[in-house]
């Protein structure tokens, strides 16, 4: 099953070209890393395929009308906002707003959905602290358990693990993992190429205005592409321990 | 629910207590058999006539400011925005001025009040042509802003050219708001246009909500925001715009008390429409008495006293908020 098909989109902004006829596919159970240096075009390709910027070209979701929509994919944008001093269980309840009339009026499912995505994101001791009192990494997981709350089939993060502390980086992407056993997927903004070889079982990267390369992390992670796109040389190696990617120096 | 139980209680009580309070000088027990009392004496009619509509409106203009002010800032997610910022006061304030200054509302009664109104309509479709079909919240403040600018200078242009100081005089007074002499004409003008825009914004709870994560994830979940936008202006436009139109610009009721019921709700947006709309019935109540017990045979004005008891609240509410973010 296709979750996310996107074909020959094309995105101009202020007049600029951003992103030229870029197409891929999301199935079931895909944990895809999104990569590419600042300005590639990451945040630009999410919210087009989502339907949240005008376009050329199609995008399966942004065809959706907004409710369905609304239950298929959840979003993470990059700017954590958290507009009003509500708590934290609160704002993972807004994670159920497609599935309510009002999220006054939660229902058992609903509970169980915002319980869980808590217990995830490991916050369920902070549940009722007021959001905006905590930490930018901690808002952050707030924010991600929201997504989950949503339960939806694919689930789209611009950035989700900046600003985390190593052991909720990975924990985050873990989380993801867990999602894509139950047959969901997750599209994933990264800058970090070492967490993105070792969770994301697809890569796609982009640079130069569209997309250059979409596969296994080993298959995308070349030395020539990873220099080429990202001016950077990097060690890559298959251990025990799972793959990992190291960048060591800037090469222009 | 507990608060709008008691914010209810509250409203109930003023409500009674305004209708008590006057210059005829009857006791409590009179007045209000004279406001059953099926018959045509003037008991009755200064019951029926004179202090009915004037707390009528009180709870019709207060609730409106309420829940307008709760509205306009779970929208721009700003705890500093109140209802007159699309422009709907100012250019419904210029109609009515204009009204005055031509002699229109001694000449016909409701020319005043329905002179506002167009003033507001007219106002707030500049704005939407200004901020347009696809722009950001901040493009609508940026237009009201300009259109309340515009609409002031207006007004400034018209005390200026008034052609003796009580024509002057009488645009003041009538600017700062009161809801002295009002007759239940006023309250049938302004209750249609209010119910329109209480519906209209009680819808906009869910949106409002989602709104506290910020536009885009509120798009993303499913929530339409051209129509939220429109939902908001339209609402906020018949709930001020016939507030304004019979009774004057009120200020501070929209701004305070969504912030002070805040923390009352939990924060959330769609709890704090109806608490607000509560809340502002209840100030507007409590300072329509206060206007009539203070300096009785002076005629204070309501936009006064809201404004002596909001601004000091607003004050204090800022030392809070710069207290919390140390």
């Amino acid at each position: 099953m296709t979750l996310l098909s996107v074909s020959d989109l094309s995105v101009s902004l202020h007049g600029r070209e951003v992103l030229r006829d870029v197409s891929f596919e999301i199935g079931t159970q895909e944990l895809v890393g999104l990569i590419g240096p600042n300005g590639a075009g990451k945040t630009t390709l999410m919210r087009a395929a989502l339907g949240l910027l005008p376009f050329e070209g199609r995008s399966t979701i942004a065809a959706m009308p907004e409710d369905a929509r609304a239950k298929h994919a959840a979003w993470l944008p990059q700017a954590r906002e958290i507009a009003w001093p509500v708590t934290v269980e609160t704002v993972v309840m807004l994670g159920r707003i497609p599935h309510v009339s009002s999220v006054q009026k939660p229902t058992e499912a609903d509970r169980a959905a915002v319980d869980e995505a808590l217990a995830q994101m490991d916050l369920a001791d902070m549940r009722q602290r007021p959001a905006t009192q905590l930490s930018g990494g901690e808002q952050a997981r707030v924010l991600i358990a929201r997504t989950i709350a949503q339960q939806t089939d694919l689930l789209m993060a611009d950035e989700p693990v900046a600003g985390l502390d190593p052991a909720h980086q990975i924990a985050t992407m873990q989380s993801f993992k867990a999602l894509t056993a139950k047959g969901k997927s997750c599209l994933v903004s990264l800058h970090d190429l070492g967490l993105a070889a070792r969770h994301c079982t697809r890569i796609i990267m982009l640079g130069q205005g569209g997309l250059v390369a979409d596969g296994a992390p080993s298959q995308v992670l070349t030395e020539a592409r990873v220099a080429e796109i990202f001016g950077i040389a990097a060690w890559y190696q298959d251990t025990d321990q799972g793959p990992i990617f190291q960048p060591l120096d800037v090469v222009r | 629910m507990r608060l709008l139980t008691g914010l209810s209680v509250m409203v109930a009580l003023l409500f009674v207590a305004s209708l008590l309070v006057g210059p005829a000088g009857i006791g409590p027990g009179e007045s209000l058999a004279a406001l059953f009392a099926g018959d045509r004496g003037p008991l009755t009619l200064v019951m029926r006539e004179i202090r009915l509509p004037r707390a009528m409106l009180a709870v019709m203009i207060g609730g409106s400011l309420g829940l307008a002010g709760a509205a306009m800032q779970g929208y721009l997610r700003n705890p500093l925005a109140e209802p007159g910022l699309i422009g709907v006061s100012g250019s419904a304030a210029f109609g009515a001025v204009l009204a005055i200054h031509t002699g229109a509302a001694a000449a016909f009664a409701l020319a005043l009040p329905v002179a506002a109104l167009v003033g507001a309509g007219l106002g707030v479709l500049i704005v939407m042509a200004l901020a347009g079909p696809r722009g950001t919240s901040l493009t609508l403040i940026l237009a009201g802003v300009a259109v309340s600018a515009l609409a002031a200078a207006l007004t400034s242009l018209v005390l200026n050219l008034s052609p003796n100081p009580f024509a002057a005089n009488e645009i003041i007074f009538w600017m700062l708001g009161s809801l002295a002499d009002r007759s239940m004409t006023h309250v049938w003008l302004a209750l249609p246009f209010m119910v329109i825009g209480w519906l209209l914004l009680s819808r906009l709870g869910r949106g409002l909500d989602a709104l506290t994560l910020g536009e885009d994830a509120a798009q993303a979940m499913g929530i339409r925001l051209q129509h939220l936008r429109l939902g908001l202006v339209g609402g906020v436009t018949c709930v001020v715009g016939a507030g304004t139109a019979v009774a004057g610009a009120i200020g501070f009721v929209g701004l305070v008390v969504p912030h002070i019921l805040r923390p009352w709700v939990g924060a959330h947006p769609s709890r704090l429409l109806w608490a607000s709309a509560l809340g502002g019935a209840a100030m507007v109540l409590a300072a329509d008495i206060a206007v009539r017990m203070i300096l009785p045979e002076r005629d204070l004005k309501l936009g006064v006293v809201t404004a002596i008891i909001g601004a000091p609240l607003f004050l204090h509410l800022i030392l809070k908020l710069r207290q919390e973010r140390i």
